[in-house]
């Protein structure tokens, strides 16, 4: 017995493969807005592991350092180290910031990490090229999102910076690249303004007559030292002895040093189902919608196909065709169709995956989820187009 | 059943080319993928280590020069920049009524030389009197021997004469006093002179000023700088450096100084002093540098970037410092055996200012490590290995 399908296919081939490549471009698509979606969580994802941290300690009250802003002492430390099951502490700032790099702003999170030992907490995980911060100043590692080059210098604020390092996947929540600088460099950025600014504000405070008194000498220059100093960090980030219990030491922190402590359980609850909530419930309503249309237009083609062939099947039907033969007939030519669109879409989306300006993650779980939900849709949309065949009157055959 | 026609092979032949590519794609591009890695041997080297640290232009001699006691400034006679030599009046504070009770001063003093002299013709007069009564008390006695006048009359004469010593006596005293009161006079008018002088403020060296703080007529407390002075020989930078990377600073490390105003320029410099006292907020240590040949016109306060030398570590085993990483509480390699990646803990020493890390135990010479990565490595992960990850550094 001749496959009915396949000669049908060999017969308007042409038609058959572009209708096919069409869809397969608007599967891509959906695929693609999974990958869009699993990009934002896993930018989530590698912000949490990329610091290499068990514990984030913040301001008491808050959801920093990522979700919220957060601002401690950067002495805390001293006091968490103590702890027992504290294996290390390192600081960390976190900003994001507007860099201009060769005649063009990006934007951009820095990052100020500890260097004095080499993997501190907040460093990068790996590097792709050059080496680590070795100075204690003014050197950078950047991620290769950020378009710069090793050796090449950037100017952040008050100081340029040399890029010693590249780094990838180094992001922050918004898939911003981030650039790494030596913590006491990263507070300077943060908290010491531009020349006017520092201006404004030695103004203003010799305005002030509480710190300009007539017969105090010197204690205008105390208040602006005090002033321009920065003793202020986002996060202490905290790595556990391998036996400790991370719950119990947050516990402890949390009760005695008056901080907020969060896990690594907790953080990735923050950063995944709070800070990218609204935008992924958002790309996940488009999803569904994308995968209404598209099931609507499989099943219109298949629909559409079967009617061009309404003589053809009523000869078969005349010829004595048994209604399982046509039935199975429609049902994989729209299976063909649905393969032929599925491998064309994730072709289609693995290679325009990386020109996204954000990381678009490809899963091979989701792309056999989508193999699968597009062969549903398929077989479902062929339903229509079987029951219109089978309602056809083999009388049409000769009458017409 | 007959051959597959033509047009069959072709849309098969397609049909395999399409599935090649796909599977190439999955194979690349996606998580998939297998690990691209650069490699580097542990070799030994001598590692030219250093200590980084960021200094501000100071004098190491600054005079702040003010009154001891508060006044009105009456005159500012130098000017920001102006170079001054030692004891060169400076600045001069209004002496209020300062010249007035000197002057009081010095007529009190020319009275107490008047009195003096007056006590002195005093002491001649009665001098005078006193050897007139003695010399007629002895012509009496040697009258009454002879009984030519009463014994009554004698007698009164010797008591003259006595009370003419005593009067003597008593105007010489007058004297003395009169020249400790005037000795008194003098002192104080000395006195208000040295107040009045300190009222003078002059430079204790040749220097430059470098502030003028007060303007004539302005009140300052007392200790208040009214203009300051700095003796630009001595001018030498203030290096800070982090406590966790100053293991080795000494006194005599050379230096390399780049001033913020010519980033490019490399100034030689040494290490003079190591402060004992560190930052214990900021836990820096801090160095003073002297700067070798100033290139002159740099500003106090200005920026500075020091690389300090440390004696090279010789024929240390070393891997780049990008290759040590951390997998749970310990450092360590990804070592490169038969292509899978292999976690191996070292303990570090120092990092060279290029970018290589000295290991002391754990690895030995000629052992692969794997440098870069671009994601992160797990233990027996098949790597492949590349030249670079990235493209086309310059």
């Amino acid at each position: 017995m001749i496959n009915l399908a396949g000669r049908d296919i060999l017969h308007g081939w042409g038609k058959f493969l572009f209708t096919g490549v069409g869809l397969g471009l608007l599967i891509g698509v959906t695929l693609s807005m999974a990958g869009i979606y699993r990009g934002m969580v896993d930018d989530g994802q590698v912000l949490i592991d990329n610091s290499g941290a068990d514990l984030w300690v913040v301001q008491q009250g808050t959801l920093g350092p990522y979700a919220e802003p957060s601002s401690i002492r950067d002495d805390v430390w001293r006091g968490i180290a103590g702890l027992p099951g504290v294996a290390e502490t390192g600081n960390a700032a976190y900003l994001t910031m507007q860099i201009e790099h060769a005649g063009k702003e990006s934007r951009a999170m820095v990052v100020g990490m500890e260097v004095d030992r080499p993997n501190r907490p907040g460093a990068p995980a790996y590097l792709t090229a050059g080496r680590p911060v070795l100075a204690g100043h003014y050197e950078a590692i950047a991620d290769e999102l950020a378009k710069f080059k090793l050796g090449e210098r950037v100017r952040i604020r008050r100081h340029e910076y040399e890029i010693v390092g590249l780094t990838r996947r180094m992001v922050s929540s918004s898939g911003d690249p981030m650039i790494f600088v030596p913590l006491k460099d990263a507070q300077e950025i943060q908290f010491l303004k531009d020349n006017d600014a520092l201006l404004n504000e030695r103004a203003r405070t010799a305005a002030n007559p509480a710190f300009n008194r007539p017969g105090v000498p010197g204690l205008l220059e105390a208040v602006q030292a005090a002033n321009a100093q920065s003793r202020m960090v986002n996060a202490v980030l905290v790595r556990l002895e391998a036996n400790a219990d991370p719950e119990a030491v947050a516990a402890e922190i949390r009760r005695w040093k008056r901080l907020q402590a969060y896990t690594k359980v907790q953080m990735e609850d923050i950063l995944v189902a709070k800070l990218i909530a609204t935008s992924s419930r958002q790309i996940a309503m488009f999803l569904v919608i994308l995968s209404v249309v598209t099931a609507a237009i499989v099943a219109f083609i298949i629909y559409t196909m079967t009617l061009a062939k309404v003589r053809e099947i009523a000869v078969l039907k005349l010829i004595g065709a048994r209604n399982r033969t046509i039935a199975g007939m429609i049902l994989q030519q729209a299976l063909g169709l649905g393969l032929i669109g599925f491998f064309v879409g994730r072709l289609a989306a693995g290679l325009w995956a990386p020109v996204f300006p954000k990381y678009v993650l490809l899963l091979p779980g989701d792309a056999l989820r989508g193999f699968a939900i597009v062969m549903a849709i398929c077989a479902l949309a062929s339903v229509v187009a079987i029951r219109a065949a089978l309602a056809i009157d083999p009388a049409e055959a000769i009458g017409g | 059943m007959k051959l597959p026609s033509r047009r069959a092979l072709a849309l098969g032949l397609a049909a395999l080319l399409f599935l090649a590519g796909f599977g190439w794609l999955v194979a690349t591009q996606g998580p998939l993928a297998r690990v691209k890695v650069t490699v580097a041997k542990a070799g030994e080297t001598t590692l030219d280590r250093t200590l980084f640290g960021i200094g501000t232009v100071e004098a190491r001699r600054s005079y702040a020069i003010g009154p001891t006691v508060a006044g009105r400034v009456a005159a500012v006679l130098v000017d920001h920049g102006e170079a001054v030599t030692a004891g060169q009046l400076l600045a001069e504070m209004d002496p209020v009524d300062l010249e007035a009770r000197q002057a009081a001063g010095s007529a009190t003093a020319a009275r107490a030389g008047q009195l003096v002299a007056s006590a002195q013709a005093a002491l001649a007069e009665a001098g005078s009197r006193a050897r007139l009564a003695q010399a007629s008390s002895e012509r009496y006695a040697d009258l009454r021997r002879k009984s030519f006048v009463s014994q009554e009359a004698a007698d009164a004469k010797v008591h003259e004469a006595a009370a003419a010593q005593a009067g003597q006596e008593a105007a010489a005293a007058a004297l003395a006093a009169a020249k400790d009161e005037a000795r008194r006079a003098q002192s104080d008018l000395a006195g208000l002179g040295k107040s009045r002088a300190h009222l003078r403020l002059v430079s204790p060296v040749d220097g430059i000023v470098t502030a003028r703080l007060a303007e004539p007529g302005s009140t300052v407390v007392a200790g208040q700088s009214v203009v300051q002075v700095i003796d630009p020989a001595t001018l030498w930078l203030r290096v800070r450096i982090d406590q966790g990377r100053s293991a080795g600073l000494a006194v005599g490390l050379p230096v390399d100084i780049a001033l913020r105003s010519r980033p490019g320029q490399m100034l030689k410099g040494r290490v003079e002093r190591v402060d004992l006292v560190g930052d214990a907020v900021a836990e820096e240590r801090i160095a003073n540098v002297s700067l070798g040949e100033a290139p002159g016109n740099q500003a106090i306060g200005e920026l500075a970037e020091a690389t300090l030398h440390l004696p090279p570590a010789a024929k240390a085993l070393a891997v780049p410092a990008a290759a040590v990483k951390r997998v749970g509480t310990e450092n360590g390699v990804w070592r490169l055996v038969e292509g899978r990646a292999r976690f191996a803990a070292v303990s570090t020493g120092p990092a060279s200012a290029d970018g290589m890390v000295q290991v002391l135990n754990g690895l030995a010479a000629g052992d692969a490590v794997i440098v870069h990565s671009n994601r992160t490595l797990t233990p027996d992960l098949r790597v492949n290995v590349v030249d670079t990850l990235v493209k086309a550094a310059p």
